[in-house]
């Protein structure tokens, strides 16, 4: 029994050695417009990891994360515009303010169950374009203009380009988040999430305090994805209100689910998919994109109904019972 | 004053179109215990078969009937094939199921009709009624056929035995199946009838906002809204939660903050109302069972 | 691998300068995306999400390419490979779309990319890239600056001098107007009421009484209507999308509202925004235009009306014949068309915007009588002109002088 855990434990181990080994790699062989998408996949994973937290380890349903991943990325855009400060510098502060801003909000949410939070969160999602909109803001935020920012430099000496670099600092990021988010979840902290997910009265009883529990998650799971919106903006090197509609809450949503719920390593795959299964259905049909990634959708989930991070659990799982002893 | 009196009946006008659109929710939530996010573009896309056939020759009335039929029928499809396989899965999958509804959807709509904005007939008189300048006569009707539906709605669910089971397969499946009722068709009923009053309420709509693939991107938030603010249990809440939206969203824009700051403050006013009553303002406290 | 591919670029471009010097092919030069057989221009368009209605924009000018290489053999025997991707209508994915273009696909140019918040969004990368980005499906006013902008060409007039033209018309003609002004809450929506506000110069106070937004969510404008009456205008410029503009027009209407309104060139659409509104409805509105609307009467025997309408049938028959985008699309087409065809057999980058910023009186069929598209080192805005028409309950009336 023991041996056998340890051996789980130990290929495990090898699997993420080598999955790291692979993306250090991949920059190496690709193009930098490639790396640019990988990046902004691996942007999307660490927003999904946040949310993720919130929505499978808590079970509390947002369709709002949007608007965290706005206030990360107009937070790092205005410093870096406004301020002059350098961009690595931004992440921590985008972080520590959406954690405020999750908090604050996961206060009355916590009144809020199932679908009245879904309604809570998409009233955010859609009210926060109309927020940064707003013309007594707009000294800050641009207004409808948006603001435009500088491609940071790889720093000097280091044989890559711009891109390279920013995909290795996003990697860095990525990993140390998922460290960070793996020793919460798997520890005491995890297991009261968890225990709220699924039997919040039980939960209670046994001395769990359960709305500062739910009230961090939430602070939390916004500052991981508000560090991914700061990460996106460096980027993308624009931020706009209309990069931040619904329908980035919404993909956010679609990555959790795809990629796997309560699931850290679903995020990558979830990072994947919403952002090259789109480029996947423009190419099929420029009449109706839409629908062929509709039919993407439902198709994924009728396949993999708990995802890819769960589809791969249950096939390494048959492989064992198949194979090994 | 004269003002004040034309913004709350253009609200009552706008809050019809999101009470039709909220009893369709209910409708559903009723069967299936889900919010369809697909249910505004289900209600677009019936409504555009209303178009085309009435683009063919047919007069109205026969089209609207065949419509609601074609609509049913439609529904009870997508839940035997598509939703389905997702009823034991977690309620997320079920929902990202929705998302890729609404999206195929919204595209196709766009695909086969073209974006350009249609206008659609409305059955009652051009002229608004009595001579009244506050209030039209389609706007009027609107809210008269939703309140019809509304009531044979109240009539099905209380005191048909169909309408009884359906409620019971939602709120106990296990036990429901025990006493012989059919679960898996009563959800397909009730997807089937839900796609039919958002027929309704889209035919309702298309003929104010005018019909584009898009017209009910919008409408469905505050549909949602409305229907969570009067109570998603209750068909009667959700219909005066939708009149509420409409009027609230009217006089925060006009006189509170300005249009800039609407959308949002109607929001946050709405979710303020749900903290303090979490299941909305008729709907039926949740006894949890430990 | 990366290496190899820069390494085939320079030894490409060694070669190009070898063939250069040869006198026999002294004339051929190329740039990235041209050869002897085909041209690559590149183009994003919002196929997807909540702005797919502008989406018809592409589809034409992808049927208009097509068209030219089935018909005419391409432009001076080179094929057009019009390369068109979704940008969903969302500035992080336009930057990707477009990168894909220029680094992957290896485009000449980057053709009428739609949408303000897009373009803005690789607007400066583009220009780092001495990329051309031609004549942008765009109205904003920030695409006419040469100096530090030298690869950005705009197309249509822009916004906010369609604005001013009301506003000075406004001062002209009804000195005593009292305004209200509804706009769409986004870049479109702001450009053209910065535009029209400053028209009016220090007299702005005076004029404008009241201003009142709507988002596209928003389900009716009609509660902005009844303010708007509330608060005594007289004149209303209406400042809205087509199924905005046509509820705007009717709700004033049924609500006794009778102001002098002018109409954004935007929605100025017989068939999508005043047939839909109520043509008695919409009676004596005042606009602007620059090319004419396919369902006016005055052009439907026109023989450039009836190549349009040919094309349209053969080659998009999906595409809207009472829309006026898709007539906005072939003509900014043709002006690609144009300025490629000027370009002779130098399709080096530098050359194609040389030729683009050296467009002499174009004229183009379907445009105004009198509009010509002209532009020059220090002049980046193709369309300059507009001319001033009144709805007459059936069609559009042009009436006073081109303007611009």
């Amino acid at each position: 029994m023991r041996t056998a855990a340890l051996q789980q434990r130990h290929w495990r181990r090898l699997g993420l050695v080598a999955a790291l080994l692979f993306a250090c790699v991949l920059p190496l062989l690709l193009t930098d417009f490639r790396v640019f998408q990988l990046t902004m996949a691996l942007i999307y994973a660490i927003a999904l990891i946040g949310l993720n937290m919130l929505t499978g380890y808590n079970g509390q349903i947002s369709l709002g994360h949007g608007a965290f991943y706005a206030v990360g990325a107009y937070t790092a855009a205005i410093l870096m515009d406004r301020y002059g400060v350098p961009y690595w510098a931004t992440l921590p502060v985008a972080g520590v303010l959406c954690f405020g801003v999750g908090f604050l909000f996961g206060m009355p949410a916590l009144r809020l169950e199932g679908l009245y939070l879904a309604l809570a969160t998409f009233a955010l999602a859609v009210a926060a374009p109309q927020i940064l909109k707003y013309k007594h803001l707009e000294q800050w935020t641009g207004g409808v203009q948006g603001i435009v920012i500088f491609k940071p430099d790889p720093p000097a000496g280091l044989p890559v380009s711009q891109d390279q670099w920013l995909y290795y600092f996003t990697l860095a990021v990525l990993v140390g988040m998922f460290v960070i988010a793996w020793n919460l979840l798997r520890g005491r902290t995890g297991r009261a999430i968890v225990a709220i997910r699924d039997h919040p009265i039980a939960a209670s009883t046994m001395g769990i305090n359960v709305a500062l529990y739910k009230t961090l998650t939430f602070g939390v799971s916004a500052l991981y994805t508000g560090i991914a919106g700061a990460l996106g903006a460096i980027v993308v090197q624009f931020v706009a209100p209309d990069s931040f509609t619904i329908f980035l809450s919404i993909s956010l949503l679609v990555g959790i689910v795809v990629g796997g719920l309560a699931s850290l390593s679903g995020a990558v795959f979830g990072g994947l998919f919403i952002q090259f299964v789109p480029n996947v259905a423009d190419s099929i049909s420029k009449a109706a994109p839409w629908a062929i990634y509709g039919i993407f959708l439902i198709g994924f989930m009728y396949l993999m109904p708990s995802g890819v991070a769960g589809a791969l659990g249950g096939g390494w799982a048959w492989l064992r019972r198949r194979y090994g002893r | 004053m004269e003002q004040l009196a034309h913004q709350v009946f253009s609200g009552l006008a706008t809050g019809g179109i999101y009470a039709s659109v909220a009893l369709a929710l209910v409708m559903i939530y009723q069967a299936t215990h889900l919010v369809n996010f697909a249910q505004g573009e289900m209600a677009m896309f019936a409504t555009y078969v209303a178009w085309a056939l009435m683009d063919a020759g047919l007069p109205y009335w026969p089209a609207f009937f065949l419509t609601l039929a074609i609509a049913f029928i439609g529904g009870i499809v997508i839940e035997r094939l598509i939703i389905r396989p997702f009823d034991d899965a977690d309620v997320l999958a079920a929902v990202i199921v929705f998302v890729g509804l609404l999206v195929i959807f919204n595209s196709v709509a766009g695909w086969i009709f073209s974006y350009v904005i249609k206008t659609f007939p409305s059955p009652f008189p051009a002229e608004p009624p009595f001579g009244n300048r506050l209030i039209g006569s389609h706007d009027l009707g609107a809210i008269a056929v939703t309140l019809v539906v509304l009531v044979l709605l109240f009539i099905f669910f209380r005191f048909t035995p169909l309408g009884l089971a359906m409620r019971a397969a939602a709120q106990n499946p296990a036990s429901s199946r025990l006493v012989g009722i059919r679960v898996g068709w009563m959800r397909a009923l009730g997807w089937g009838l839900a796609a039919a009053i958002g027929a309704v309420a889209g035919i309702m709509v298309a003929p104010i906002v005018f019909l584009d693939p898009n017209m009910m991107a919008g409408i469905l938030l505050y549909g949602f809204a409305g229907a969570l603010l009067g109570g998603i249990d209750n068909p009667g809440g959700a219909v005066v939660g939708g009149f509420l939206v409409g009027v609230m969203e009217n006089i925060v824009g006009a006189y509170v903050i300005g249009t800039e700051l609407k959308l949002t403050v109607a929001l946050v006013l709405i979710v303020g109302v749900l903290v303090v009553r979490p299941t909305g303002l008729f709907g039926h406290k949740l006894v949890t069972r430990v | 691998m990366m290496l190899t591919r820069r390494t085939s670029l320079a030894l490409g471009a060694v070669l190009g300068l070898a063939l250069g010097a040869n006198p026999a092919l002294a004339q051929k030069k190329y740039g990235p995306g041209a050869s002897d057989t085909e041209i690559k221009i590149g183009n994003t368009n919002p196929y997807s999400g909540p702005a797919s209605s502008y989406g018809t924009i592409g589809k034409t000018q992808a049927a208009y390419f097509e068209m030219l290489n089935k018909e005419k053999g391409g432009i001076n025997g080179r094929k057009v490979n019009f390369i068109t991707l979704d940008d969903g209508y969302s500035p992080p994915k336009t930057v990707e779309q477009v990168r894909r273009l220029v680094e992957q696909d290896q485009v000449l140019a980057v053709f009428a990319t739609l949408g303000t918040p897009t373009n803005t969004a690789f607007h400066k990368y583009i220009n780092g890239k001495k990329v051309p980005h031609l004549f942008l499906a765009t109205g904003a006013t920030k695409w006419n600056d040469p100096k530090n902008h030298p690869w950005t060409i705009g197309w249509q007039p822009n916004y906010q001098t369609e604005a001013a033209i009301y506003a000075s018309y406004i001062m002209r003609n009804h000195p005593n107007a009292k305004v209200g002004v509804l706009y769409q809450n986004d870049d479109y929506g702001k450009d053209y009421l910065h535009g029209f506000l400053a028209g009016f110069g220090d007299k702005v106070k005076q004029y404008v009484v009241a201003q009142v937004s709507y988002e596209v969510t928003d389900a009716t404008v009609d509660s902005q209507i009844i303010s708007l009456k509330g608060s005594g205008a007289d004149t209303f410029f209406n400042i809205t999308i087509p199924k905005f503009a046509a509820q705007a027009v009717r709700k004033a209407y049924d609500i006794d509202w009778k102001p002098t309104q002018f109409l954004n060139n935007v929605s100025n659409s017989i068939g999508s925004v005043l047939q839909p509104a109520g043509l008695e409805k919409s009676k004596g509105i005042i606009s602007s235009r620059y090319y004419i609307d396919p369902t006016e009467p005055e052009i439907q025997n026109h023989p450039d009306f009836k190549e349009w309408l040919a094309f349209m049938k053969k080659y998009y028959p999906d595409g809207a014949l009472n829309e006026p985008f898709n007539v906005y699309a072939y003509l900014s087409a043709k002006t690609l068309e144009h300025v490629l065809r000027q370009c002779g057999d130098d399709l080096t980058r530098e050359n194609l915007i040389k030729q683009a910023a050296s467009i002499k009186n174009l004229k183009l069929p379907m445009m105004v009588e009198g509009i010509l598209l002209n532009t020059g080192p220090n002049d980046f805005a193709p369309i300059e002109q507009m001319q001033l028409i009144r709805f007459d309950g059936e069609k559009w009336v042009p009436f006073g002088d081109i303007l611009g």
